[in-house]
């Protein structure tokens, strides 16, 4: 919804920005999106199991996981319905903020 | 500022001036001084959640009791899966984040001096206050109903001495009894609650009291994860459950505790025991305060949880009007970060970032078949929260080689263990 109201180019240019630029975009942050993740896969991405931590995971591996879901490429039970809620560029800012994680 | 602030929000310009403007004169000596009331799923998470993103913040969480028991798995508490101690969560994790925990009952809030009255005199002053008091009961919405009528006819909606007091009747029922559950309207704690715990109680009874039967009698129409559930029923507990909507003469009309009978349109049932979930409103310190409106709940500024009805001050969970949002541990979790980020971007007098808003509702209807309903939410100052479009939504309607429910029955107990560490480890 939020990429309508602003040019993809400028939401693109905003991920190269340190997190503090995140105030200035229309949508949330990666990084408040990435902590709603929490709820399922463990604080800072730490799950027990079996649901994947994402903690250590990298950028690239979240972003085709997430957009296979979203496409229905990758079979799965809940991710399918959560990745649909998701531009693809918030896809890719919640990954550059799981990917910070240890 | 309570008119300007939501244009304010939606308004790139204007948001850098919203530091001035909505810049409070702090707590001497501290970079902001926050008080939490309630340290349930969205209290806990505010709290934690301040710490994290600012530790400099004086953050003082209040809690009555001293250690919190979890309504989400208390079902399985009832069927007898799981023990009281599996979703009994205490504080230390909390106060090693950094958190004041302070044991004692909020009774007052002066929200124009910015201070929190104590059952014992303690007066707590803050910059933000959050209101967290999940729901109060409202007993006097099922006629014959009564805080006392709970003893014999538990609603075990608040996790602890209920939740065992119906476990302890459902041990002592007869083959052969009848359970009778009694369903609110909406809107209510947990909406796919009180259909998961007659799904378990049924898996209880077929495995020890297999001539038993299951009633409920619905105030509404329609539930959450309907389709799923009643297919459930009838594949795993052929005959046992029978549920009557509220067109049907579900809603309940009186309840008679000395003769275990309840009264409806149905006619007048007899239970061996019975479960008494009535209608609800929010907890008694947001009515106190004055942040409920004339429907018993706290409507709030959908982008960032401010109470609409006082300066400084943000709802979070069940007490909260949140749109779309169901009232769920999940949803106060999410609700919980959103507030916690919102107050350290105004008391840094930086602009409040939009909401990330997710909702997962697990249930159990067996403890190996789970099933589940998600959404992602939006939020605007005009349209409040409203679900993504084309999104979300509940489990497949039929299983495939995934072995879903197998599946989301293991992501169930996954579920609990990450939201808990993530509120109170």
């Amino acid at each position: 919804m939020f990429s309508r109201r602003f040019p993809i180019a400028v939401l693109a240019a905003l991920w190269v920005l340190p997190m503090a630029a995140s105030a200035q975009t229309a949508g949330p942050s990666g990084q408040a999106m990435a902590q709603t993740c929490y709820v399922c896969h463990g604080p800072d991405g730490k799950s027990a199991g079996p649901i994947a931590p994402l903690a250590g995971l990298p950028k690239d591996h979240i972003v085709r996981q997430m957009t296979e879901f979203k496409t229905d490429r990758r079979p799965g039970t809940i991710m399918n319905r959560i990745a649909k809620g998701y531009t693809d560029e918030q896809i890719v800012a919640i990954a550059d903020f799981i990917a910070t994680l240890k | 500022m309570t008119t300007t602030r939501r244009s304010l929000l939606t308004t790139a310009g204007a948001a850098a001036g919203l530091g001035i403007i909505g810049m409070p004169a702090l707590a001497q000596g501290a970079a902001g001084k926050v008080v939490v009331i309630g340290a349930g799923f969205g209290g806990a998470t505010t709290a934690r959640y301040l710490k994290r993103l600012n530790a400099a913040l004086d953050v003082t969480l209040v809690e009555r009791d001293d250690r919190f028991i979890t309504c989400p798995f208390s079902n399985y508490v009832v069927a007898g899966f799981r023990k009281i101690e599996d979703i009994t969560h205490g504080f230390d994790g909390l106060r090693k984040a950094g958190i004041k925990v302070v044991k004692g009952e909020a009774t007052a809030v002066d929200t124009a001096g910015r201070s929190v009255t104590l059952g014992d005199g303690t007066k707590l002053s803050y910059d933000k206050l959050v209101v967290a008091p999940g729901i109060e009961l409202n007993f006097a919405g099922v006629p014959g109903y009564s805080e006392a009528a709970a003893e014999k006819m538990p609603h075990a909606w608040k996790a602890g001495p209920q939740t065992l007091l119906l476990r302890r009747q459902l041990e002592a029922m007869p083959d052969g009894g009848t359970f009778i559950l009694c369903a609110p309207g909406n809107p209510f704690r947990c909406p796919p609650g009180p259909y998961e715990r007659v799904s378990v109680v049924a898996w209880y009874l077929k495995n020890n009291k297999p001539k038993s039967k299951i009633l409920m009698l619905d105030a509404k129409d329609a539930f959450s994860k309907q389709g799923l559930f009643q297919a459930a029923w009838e594949s795993e507990f052929p005959g046992m459950i029978t549920w009557i909507s509220g067109k049907d003469g579900g809603k309940v009309e009186s309840v008679d505790p000395a003769s275990m009978t309840v009264k409806s349109g149905f006619g007048n049932e007899t239970g061996a025991v019975i479960n008494v979930i009535p209608p609800q409103r929010a907890g008694a310190i947001a009515q106190a305060a004055g942040l409920v409106a004339e429907t018993g709940w706290c409507p709030v500024d959908p982008l960032t949880f401010a109470s609409a009805k006082a300066q400084n001050v943000y709802i979070v969970g069940d007490a909260a009007v949140a749109g779309a949002m169901p009232k769920s541990g999940s949803s106060a979790n999410v609700q919980g970060k959103v507030v916690a980020a919102a107050i350290v971007s105004m008391l840094a007098g930086k602009a409040v970032d939009a909401p990330a808003l997710l909702n997962i509702c697990y249930s159990l209807v067996t403890p190996d078949y789970g099933i589940s309903t998600t959404d992602v939410y939006q939020a605007s100052a005009d349209k409040g929260i409203t679900t993504t479009p084309n999104a979300g939504g509940v489990s497949v309607k039929t299983p495939t080689a995934l072995n879903e429910r197998k599946l989301e029955a293991e992501y169930t107990v996954n579920w609990y263990k990450s939201i808990t560490a993530d509120i109170w480890a």
